[in-house]
């Protein structure tokens, strides 16, 4: 982006931009998260988006809780084999561009739960974007993968489809 | 009226006197050895007959090499009376074989049986006669062993996997 200063082109009044550093900007911008809470995780997640860390700082305080509406999964809580499979469901069902949080041991690699059950670290079945360790993790440190994610889109943004 | 465990463990040894094997006294607790055959007409006496209406558990013990037979299946049963001394709470043990996992339901008597039944036969596969719907409760519908049992290795995921990937496969259709 570029501020036009040349008064034969109109002086400080426009902008120029590519399109796609437009659309990045405003996704990053605009994150709309969409909460896949299964374990204790989620609490913490949900002092993340309530008044006193107020996710919506950073643009990303509308959490959907329809997967349509939604470009942000964080995904808060031990993934059972047999959730993970409408985990993975609900992923699809977003639209594209969309990035994922891996928010706790538990997801990032099974956490305690080395059992039968559980599975091992969510990126057996979604790509992850940013990792977040911790049981469960500071509320900061979720507003820190907020804004890797809001860095990631950045520099490697989306395809403008 | 007063009602206590001897009371209730000798009214029960004189209603069936073959089939109450044993009684132990452990720390205040009662329990009660009980023929696995006559499990229902024991707990049909206890509710009917002695006013122990609430099944406050139902569970199972598997004891692989330790006992035999392997499975123990554990009722907590609850008496509501007005006075404390009658608020009492007998646990009974039913032993049943590895061979035919086997034992009769009491859904027909405590309706909370229902699903504590049903997750004993997820986890231990322990068969209940006469249950209204046994099928798995916690695992996946297809799975395949069952987790509880001791001879189960807590790591598997193998069947896990399978079933996960069996329902990502019915989703995409």
């Amino acid at each position: 982006m570029g501020v036009n200063a040349d008064p034969l082109l109109g002086g400080e009044g426009f902008l120029t931009t590519t399109i796609e550093t437009l659309a990045n900007w405003g996704r990053k911008n605009s994150l709309w998260p969409m909460p896949f809470g299964t374990a204790c995780c989620a609490i913490e997640m949900m002092g993340v988006f309530a008044s006193r860390y107020d996710l919506s700082r950073f643009g990303a305080e509308v959490a959907r809780f329809s997967p349509r509406q939604a470009d942000l999964m964080i995904v808060s809580g031990t993934i059972t084999y047999k959730m993970a499979s409408v985990c993975r469901r609900i992923y699809d069902q977003m639209p594209e561009p969309k990035w994922v949080i891996a928010m706790g041991s538990c997801t990032c690699g099974g956490g305690p739960f080395d059992s039968y059950a559980v599975v091992q670290g969510i990126d057996e079945f979604l790509p992850v974007d940013v990792y977040v360790g911790g049981c469960p993790p500071r509320p900061e440190a979720l507003i820190d993968a907020v804004m890797k994610i809001q860095k990631k889109i950045e520099m490697k943004g989306a395809p403008v489809v | 009226m007063s009602f206590d465990f001897e009371q209730a463990v000798s009214l029960l040894k004189t209603e069936f006197p073959q089939d109450i094997l044993d009684t132990k006294e452990y720390r205040g607790e009662t329990t009660v050895f009980v023929n696995s055959e006559k499990i229902a007409s024991i707990c049909g006496y206890l509710k009917n007959n002695l006013d122990f209406t609430f099944l406050a558990d139902l569970t199972a013990v598997d004891y692989l090499e330790i006992k035999s037979p392997r499975y123990e299946v554990v009722y907590h049963v609850h008496r509501f009376g007005v006075d404390c001394e009658e608020n009492i709470r007998i646990r009974l043990k039913a032993k049943i074989s590895d061979k035919e996992p086997t034992i009769d339901s009491v859904v027909s008597i405590w309706a909370t049986a229902d699903w504590l039944e049903r997750e004993i036969y997820d986890m231990f596969g322990i068969e209940f006669a006469g249950h209204p719907d046994l099928r798995r409760i916690l695992m996946p519908e297809d799975y395949g062993p069952f987790p509880l049992r001791k001879d189960f290795d807590v790591r598997n995921r193998e069947a896990s996997k399978e079933s996960f990937e069996k329902a990502l496969e019915e989703d995409t259709d």
